[in-house]
């Protein structure tokens, strides 16, 4: 263990924490509203990890959905983190025995922190990727404790809170922007994901999005090889 | 259905789709998808942008009006400070003030 592996991971979750603890709460209230208590809230937080399929959960769980429809409804929500795995495949290549756990963790805003590859200098990069990973499902179990356990008597106003998340989306963009000399893959982005919201509308155009961002950098990838 | 079995239902399926592209990749990374693994990380931020703002209606009061002023701070801030806590809180903060108090 190395103390400043330990530091600089804490200190690049920290824009998650705020989010997860807020998002957790929000899910942990959902659940008390539904009739679960803490216990329950905890183990989907422990065992699912994953944000907007909690809260789509606590419905399939409340209403007594199937078997069948939560497994389709857990793929539809799910989806796209297979994108999130594909490009991740090198960078996680050589985790060994972490690998495992890292996968499982892999979330939006994980996800987010991570996928630039880097780590900072004077770390132990294996440790520094798993210790980010546990230190944002640590805020996501309990937030979702904190949420279920006294939710109902938090006394000020907190409508606005979960722009958070949003706004830790936004600052990535920026800094990868920043960062990055290439910005096609940033546009091809926005580009093909309000192109999909336009056409398929906001419940379901996140699949084609990531089909059309793919396909069209892909195709960008075969003309930088015959012009090169 | 039991609660218990639609959570691990759920579980298991998440788990099955993040382990997928690690598992079909597994020996060798192709080329391609090394290439996709450069690329995506900024095309799939700016998706998730853009659905974090997708319940926005432009044309209906707010107009989207305090997303627009929140999210322009968080780039500005970032930019300028090139610290993502400080834009994160700023942004947040300003958003909070906006829905409560002024739209």
């Amino acid at each position: 263990m190395n103390i400043q592996t330990i530091k600089q991971a804490f200190y690049k979750s920290i824009p998650v924490l705020a989010g997860y603890v807020v998002l957790g709460i929000g899910f942990g209230i959902l659940m008390r509203n539904a009739g679960y208590g803490v216990l329950w809230a905890a183990s989907m937080s422990v065992f699912i990890y994953a944000g907007s399929m909690q809260y789509v959960g606590v419905g399939l769980l409340a209403g007594g959905a199937s078997v069948l429809t939560t497994a389709i409804t857990t793929i539809m929500v799910n989806a796209r983190h297979l994108f999130y795995s594909i490009s991740m495949v090198d960078t996680y290549k050589n985790a060994g025995k972490y690998k495992p756990y890292m996968i499982f963790a892999l979330t939006d805003e994980t996800y987010s922190l991570l996928c630039d590859g880097n780590v900072p200098a004077g770390v132990e990069p294996k440790l520094y990727r798993v210790l980010v990973s546990l230190f944002n499902h640590c805020y996501w179990i309990i937030g979702s404790i904190i949420g279920n356990l006294v939710g109902a008597v938090l006394s000020f106003s907190t409508a606005g809170i979960e722009f958070s998340m949003t706004a830790l989306f936004v600052a990535s963009f920026t800094e990868q922007w920043i960062t990055t000399k290439d910005h096609v893959p940033a546009i091809t982005g926005l580009i093909s994901t309000l192109l999909c919201l336009v056409v398929f509308g906001r419940e379901n155009f996140l699949i084609p999005a990531m089909l059309l961002i793919t396909l069209v950098l892909t195709f960008l990838r075969r003309r930088k090889e015959d012009t090169v | 259905m039991k609660s218990y079995i639609l959570i691990a239902v759920m579980s298991i399926v998440t788990i099955l789709i993040r382990f997928l592209p690690f598992l079909v990749f597994r020996k060798q990374t192709p080329k391609y998808v090394s290439y996709l693994g450069r690329v995506l990380p900024p095309a799939i931020i700016g998706m998730l942008v853009i659905y974090c703002l997708k319940d926005i209606t432009i044309s209906v009061q707010p107009f989207g009006i305090p997303e627009l002023i929140a999210a322009s701070c968080v780039v500005g801030v970032q930019a300028w400070k090139r610290n993502s806590l400080i834009s994160i809180l700023t942004g947040t903060v300003i958003y909070m003030v906006l829905v409560q108090l002024v739209f």
